[in-house]
C-alpha cells in the first residue's frame, strides 16, 4: 500500500471513529436528557400541589379544589408492603435454591421459567390474580393487588439473588467448610452475606418497578375514595389515581395526577437512598 | 516436562543405596496415605500414593505445577469432595481411623486448611476468627480464643486495636496470617497449608515461615510449595511428587543434601520445574 493510500485509509478509519464516538454519546445524552425532562415536567406541572394537605387529607368531591391522596400514599406503602412479603422471600429462597442445590436441567427450566414470568405484560398477571383471588373472594381487596405485584417481584429477585450468589467467589465457601461448616452454615452465614448487597439492590429495582405499576391494580386492588381499613378492601393506589385523575375531565385533578406522579417518584428515589445508606455501612467484599 | 524425566510415569523404585535411613523414625504417625489413587473424572491425577505425616512436625510436598501436591493435600481433610467428578480409591487414617468413614464437618474441624490466596470472610477481624468458634458451638469465652489464636498467629499486636474493622482493611500478609489464626481457633490436630505464601511479597512470607515453626508445638502441619527455599527452610521432612506419583520422602536435610532419585536431585538443583 502506498503512503497516499495508508493516510487516506486512516482518514477514513478517523472519520468513522468520530462518527460513532458521536452517536454513542448523543445516545446517552438522549437518554438522560429524557430521564430530566420527565422529572422537570413532573415537578413543573405537579410540584405547586405538592403540599402538607396532599399527604393529610382525603381526595375531596369533584369540584371541590384542595385535598388530598393520603389514603392512595398509604395504599401504595400497603400494596408494597403486601407484594414484598410474598415477593422477597419466594425470590429469594428460591434463588438460593437454583445457585447452591439445583442440577444443571432445573435450574434452566427456572431460569426460563423466571424469564418467561418476566416478560408476561402486567395486565395478564392481573387478570391472574383477579381470577384466582377477586372471583373467589367477591370483592377487590389490597390482598390481590399485593399479590398480583409480589407474583412480578419474584422474577427479577429470583435470578438476581441467583447470579449474586453464583459470583461469590469459591475461595469463601471452601474457607467456610474448611472449618467444618455444613454446606447449609456456609449459605446462610457466608455465601448469603457476601451478597446482600447485590441482592438487597435487586429486590429495591423490583419493588421500584412494582411501584409504579397500574394495570394490575385495575382489577385487583381497584380504587378507593376513601381510607380503607386492613387489607380485605379496595383500596387507592398512587398508579391507579394518576390514571383516573388524569383522564378526568377537571384541570385541578390533572395538577393532583401529576403531583401524585412526582410522590411516587419521590417515594421510590427515599427507599433507594435509605437502601444506599443501609448499604454502605457494614463490610464489603471486594469485587 | 523435561524429556529426560520420561521415566517419571513409573514410581521411584526405592532407593539404590543403602545410606537411606527412615525419616520416620522415632515418629509418631499422625496422617496415614495408604495407597491412594485419585481421579479427576477420568484423568488419574494420583497414583498410588503413600505418605505418612508424622505428629508435630512440618512435612512440605514439593514438585511441579500440576504434579499433583494440592490434590494430594485437599485429599486429606476431604475437601476434594467439592469437585463433583473426582473420586478416590485408597485409605487415608487420621489417628489410625479412615477419615472416609468420618462425619466431614468433624474431619475438617480436626484437620484444618490455609488456602493459596488470602480468603478472609466479608466480617470484622474478630468475626473471622470467631467463625469456626461459633460454627462449632464453642462453649467457652470466644474473645479468649480469639485472642489466643491471634497471638499464635503472629498477628495480634498488629490487630489488637482494630478487631472490629474489615479484614479486608489489613495487607495481603496479614489476611493470610488472619486465615491462619481463623484455622487454628478451632485447635485443629493437622493443619494443611496450600501454597500459603505464593500471593505475598518476601517479607510477609518470611513472617508466615518463622510462624509455621513456631506452630509444630501445636498441631502437626503438611504444606505445598513449589518455592524449594520455603520448604528447606521450613519443614522436618519433604516429599518430592512428580506427575501424579510420590518420587521421594526423606528429611527435609537429606533431600535437600543427598537426593537418592535422580529425577528429585534434578528437581532441586533446577533443571526443571
Amino acid at each position: 500500500m502506498s503512503s497516499w493510500a495508508g493516510t487516506q485509509h486512516m482518514r477514513l478509519r478517523k472519520g468513522i471513529s468520530y462518527f460513532f464516538l458521536s452517536a454513542t454519546a448523543l445516545c446517552a445524552l438522549i437518554v438522560v436528557g429524557v430521564l430530566f425532562f420527565i422529572l422537570g415536567y413532573l415537578v413543573w406541572n405537579g410540584g405547586s400541589s405538592v403540599n402538607l394537605n396532599f399527604f393529610t387529607k382525603l381526595p375531596t368531591p369533584v369540584g371541590e379544589t384542595g385535598g388530598g391522596m393520603a389514603n392512595a400514599i398509604v395504599g401504595t406503602m400497603k400494596l408494597l408492603l403486601l407484594a414484598s412479603l410474598i415477593g422477597i422471600p419466594l425470590g429469594v429462597v428460591g434463588g438460593i435454591y437454583m445457585a447452591e442445590f439445583s442440577g444443571k436441567l432445573s435450574a434452566f427450566i427456572l431460569q426460563y421459567t423466571a424469564d418467561l414470568l418476566n416478560g408476561v405484560p402486567s395486565i395478564v398477571i392481573g387478570i391472574f390474580a383477579y381470577s384466582v383471588i377477586v372471583l373467589r373472594m367477591k370483592h377487590f381487596s389490597a390482598y390481590a393487588g399485593g399479590f398480583a405485584l409480589g407474583i412480578m417481584m419474584v422474577p427479577v429477585t429470583l435470578r438476581s439473588t441467583e447470579q449474586f450468589l453464583r459470583d461469590v467467589p469459591l475461595s469463601l465457601r471452601e474457607a467456610s467448610m474448611a472449618l467444618g461448616a455444613s454446606r447449609w452454615k456456609t449459605i446462610v452465614s457466608v455465601v448469603v452475606p457476601a451478597a446482600y448487597r447485590g441482592i438487597l439492590t435487586a429486590i429495591l429495582l423490583s419493588l421500584a418497578r412494582v411501584a409504579g405499576e397500574t394495570a394490575p391494580l385495575l382489577f385487583t386492588a381497584f380504587n378507593n375514595r376513601f381510607w380503607s381499613h386492613g387489607f380485605n378492601e379496595p383500596i387507592a393506589s398512587l398508579p391507579v389515581v394518576v390514571y383516573t385523575y388524569a383522564i378526568s375531565p377537571y384541570d385541578d385533578w390533572h395538577r393532583q395526577a401529576w403531583a401524585a406522579g412526582l410522590v411516587l417518584l419521590g417515594m421510590v428515589l427515599l427507599t433507594n437512598i435509605i437502601a444506599r445508606g443501609i448499604l454502605s455501612r457494614g463490610i464489603q467484599a471486594p469485587r | 516436562m523435561n524429556a529426560a524425566l520420561g521415566t517419571a510415569r513409573k514410581p521411584a523404585p526405592a532407593a539404590a543405596g543403602a545410606t537411606k535411613t527412615d525419616p520416620l523414625a522415632g515418629l509418631k504417625p499422625r496422617l496415614e496415605v495408604k495407597n491412594l489413587n485419585f481421579y479427576y473424572g477420568t484423568k488419574h491425577a494420583l497414583h498410588d500414593i503413600s505418605l505418612t505425616i508424622p505428629t508435630n512436625k512440618v512435612t512440605a510436598l514439593i514438585g511441579p505445577s500440576g504434579c499433583g501436591k494440592s490434590t494430594l493435600l485437599r485429599t486429606l481433610n476431604r475437601m476434594h469432595e467439592t469437585v463433583k467428578s473426582s473420586r478416590l480409591e485408597g485409605q487415608i487414617l487420621l489417628d489410625g481411623e479412615d477419615i472416609l468413614d468420618q462425619d466431614v464437618t468433624r474431619l475438617r474441624r480436626r484437620v484444618g486448611m490455609v488456602f493459596q490466596r488470602p480468603n478472609p470472610f466479608p466480617k470484622s477481624i474478630f468475626d473471622n476468627v470467631a467463625y469456626g468458634l461459633r460454627v462449632n458451638g464453642y462453649k467457652g469465652s470466644i474473645s479468649e480464643a480469639v485472642e489466643k489464636s491471634l497471638r499464635r498467629a503472629a498477628l495480634w499486636d498488629e490487630v489488637k486495636d482494630s478487631l472490629h474493622k474489615s479484614a479486608y482493611a489489613i495487607s495481603g500478609g496479614q489476611q493470610q496470617r488472619l486465615c491462619i489464626a481463623r484455622a487454628l481457633a478451632v485447635d485443629p490436630e493437622v493443619l494443611l497449608l496450600d501454597e500459603p505464601c505464593s500471593a505475598l511479597d518476601p517479607i510477609s512470607t518470611a513472617k508466615i515461615e518463622e510462624l509455621l515453626f513456631g506452630l509444630k508445638d501445636y498441631c502437626t502441619l503438611a504444606i505445598v510449595t513449589h518455592n524449594m527455599q520455603q520448604a528447606a527452610r521450613s519443614s522436618d521432612l519433604t516429599a518430592f511428587m512428580l506427575e501424579g506419583h510420590m518420587v521421594e520422602f526423606q528429611s527435609t536435610e537429606q533431600l535437600f543434601t543427598t537426593p537418592s532419585d535422580p529425577r528429585t536431585e534434578a528437581y532441586i538443583t533446577g533443571r526443571f520445574g
